[in-house]
């Protein structure tokens, strides 16, 4: 991969309320055209990270740079970016036409192009006959696509979306992503995205900036921080089943938490088990059953054996964890120890926190 | 045959005018009654001991339009109403724009805007009678520290009227400053956003978001003020009495003189007709015109 110029960097950004909560101390630095997913659970200050880009929220300490120009002190409208909201923040008494040229409007563009572009952004999100409505008239899905609409009519390089699925129900979530992720590669925008589910930050984004406690846990592509988990937070906060994790004296290696992606956990006979726990559940999937493992030092033991097994609550169960794939954290500090075995490394982050 | 259906649905509009019948009953004992009956006295003369009432016809209004003190009358409510209900909602609206920000002292400010509403009105125009009071008054007071000469402000024609609106107005703003405070809290802060990014002024996003919400409340004070600019005149019993020479006399209060003072039933009963089919006309035009133009969330 090609080390792109930063189109957006931050350094060392801190916005705190009474010294709790937002975010400290971040720094990132985002390529051009890149899907960046901000990831984290509820809470961690992801919002408060893409409104201090956006410039609806001023930081303490640290810059913000966009394109080159530093913008740290620029309200939000010099910026050159658009944003989504959750909410969608639709003007409820302005139709889906005067929602998306309301920028324009103000921003005094003339007539003819106002025209044009919002007959190529309609177009764009099949938003053709619903010109007229008020978004009272629309589904969530329609809303949604207004507000993207709006968004993308700017022609702004630069696009932030603050969790724009999570009002939508879960089929409308997987063609909206599809449809997101499809119009940020058409338009080339450089796309930061805030979400708290992972499987949308995993599936869509080139980078993913893991969030704890208002400070960046990892940035890395989605494949690095699933096979190169820099602490115990990020290898259980990724992956459906997330990363098992057992502690090291169980397995011989003292003073280490041992970490292991579900795939790579299988059944063992009883004499070349690494582990024998107890089955606690199993859960049948279609394709596969999930054998969830009750055993006093591990912690997430979820084995999936293919279609369906003849299993029973309560069985003892031998598991084996292969050498290869085991990622070792400290017991104390929960981070990373050593590298994974060569093989299941991922790529290294290519955005890497500027110093 | 009986059809269920049919006995179903006529169950339903019993219960209906069961419903209704309390509200009815008294909207009709209190507001239709009066109304009918006010209009069906002011077509009888008055009566004295020597001639007893009779039917004259619309003659009661026939007196009342060659009366100069009605014309007058009615041109002061006018003025009174032209001048107080654009003022007032305005002030409103810049106060509650200004209590809704980021200020210091919020609270203390919404409160203190608001004080003058929880007043009695007989109390606010004893408050501004001491304001007006020639001589030891509080304006003249402060007039006389930048050399101005004593004004009555209350004793002159020409000011007597202005005197009485800004009283109304200092009354009644904060009271429709409350109800658009109201509506501007309803207005989900990400609106703002979404305009400030999309590059509006704070001008703009006013104009072309903020008034357009409050629309439906901006036409609830609007008939609010409207019915007071005609009904609130307890304030006229303190400070003027309708005078100097009728130059602060509003309509309600020449109808109370006529039925209370002057004994002349009949030209008050025709005076409130009148009054209510021009307050009916209002209404219907609010109704049938704005409203259509109003968005309502
Ligand atoms: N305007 C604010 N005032 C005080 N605290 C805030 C404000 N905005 C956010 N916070 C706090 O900052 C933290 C991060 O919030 P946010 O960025 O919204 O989290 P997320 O979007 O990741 O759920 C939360 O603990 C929240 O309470
Ligand atoms: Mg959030």
């Amino acid at each position: 991969m090609t080390q792109q110029p930063p189109f957006v960097t931050l350094e060392g950004v801190t916005r705190q309320w009474d010294g709790r909560g937002g975010v400290r101390d971040v720094s990132l630095a985002v390529p051009e055209g890149a899907f960046v997913s901000i990831l984290g659970p509820s809470g961690c200050g992801k919002s408060t990270l893409l409104r201090l880009i956006s410039g609806l929220e001023m930081p303490d300490a640290g810059r913000v740079r966009i394109g080159g120009r530093d913008v740290t002190g620029l309200p939000p409208a010099d910026r050159g970016l658009s944003m989504v909201f959750q909410s969608y923040a639709l003007f409820p008494h302005l139709s889906v036409r005067e929602n998306i040229l309301f920028g324009m409007r103000v921003r005094r563009v003339p007539r003819a192009t106002r025209a044009h572009k919002l007959a190529e952004a309609v177009a764009m999100l099949g938003l053709e006959g619903l010109e007229g409505r008020k978004p009272a008239a629309l589904s969530g899905g329609q809303r949604q696509r207004v507000a993207l609409a709006r968004a993308v009519v700017s022609g702004h390089p630069l696009c932030l979306m603050d969790e724009p699925l999570s009002n939508l129900d879960a089929k409308l979530r997987h063609s909206v992503r599809r449809d997101i992720k499809a119009l940020q590669r058409r338009l080339g925008l450089t796309l930061v995205y805030v979400t708290h589910d992972q499987t949308e930050a995993m599936s869509l984004s080139t980078h993913v900036v893991l969030m704890r406690d208002g400070q960046v846990e990892q940035i890395a592509t989605p494949r690095a921080l699933y096979a190169a988990p820099v602490s115990t937070f990020a290898a259980e906060f990724i992956g459906d089943p997330p990363m098992a994790i057992v502690e090291g004296a169980a397995l011989g290696r003292p003073g280490a938490l041992v970490g292991l992606r579900p795939e790579h956990l299988a059944l063992a006979p009883a004499g070349a088990a690494h582990l024998t726990g107890t089955l606690r559940e199993v859960e049948y999937m279609g394709a596969e059953t999930h054998l969830i493992v009750a055993h006093p030092a591990g912690r997430g033991l979820i084995v999936s054996v293919p279609g369906h097994a003849a299993w029973q609550p309560g069985q003892q169960i031998g598991l084996s964890l292969p050498e290869e794939h085991r990622v070792l954290f400290d017991a104390q500090t929960g981070r990373a120890r050593e590298r994974p075995a060569p093989g299941s490394r991922g790529h290294p982050a290519p955005v890497a926190p500027s110093p | 045959m009986s059809d269920p259906h049919r006995l179903r649905r006529r169950a339903q509009a019993i219960h209906g005018w069961l419903l209704l019948t309390p509200a009815l009953a008294m909207l009709t004992t209190f507001a239709f009654y009066p109304t009918v009956a006010t209009f069906w006295a002011s077509l009888f003369s008055r009566g004295t001991r020597r001639r007893p009432t009779e039917f004259v016809g619309l003659e009661n209004y026939q007196r009342l339009f060659d009366d100069p003190t009605f014309w007058l009358v009615a041109k002061n409510n006018l003025l009174y109403a032209g001048v107080t209900i654009p003022v007032s909602i305005l002030l409103a609206l810049a106060m509650a724009l200004w209590a809704n920000a980021k200020i210091p002292a919020r609270s203390f400010v919404r409160t203190a805007y608001f004080t003058p509403t929880v007043l009695p009105m007989i109390a606010a125009a004893n408050l501004w009678l001491f304001f007006y009071t020639p001589g030891f008054g509080v304006l003249d007071q402060i007039g006389a520290l930048f050399g101005a000469a004593s004004v009555n402000w209350l004793g002159q024609p020409e000011t007597a009227l202005w005197a009485v609106c800004v009283v109304t107005i200092w009354k009644e703003a904060g009271f429709f400053m409350i109800f658009y405070l109201a509506a501007l809290q309803t207005i989900p802060p990400d609106l703002r956003e979404a305009a400030q990014i999309e590059g509006a002024s704070r001008l703009a996003y006013t104009r072309r978001i903020v008034l357009p919400l409050l629309m439906p409340t901006t036409l609830f004070i609007l008939v609010n003020a409207m019915i007071n600019s005609v009904k609130l005149i307890d304030h006229l019993f303190i400070l003027t009495k309708g005078g100097p020479s009728d130059a602060s006399k509003l309509i309600l209060y020449y109808i109370w003189e006529n039925a209370f003072a002057f004994f002349d039933a009949p030209a008050a009963a025709a005076m409130t007709v009148l009054m209510l089919a021009v307050l009916g006309a209002l209404a219907a035009f609010q109704f049938f015109v704005i409203d259509r133009r109003t968005h309502y969330r």
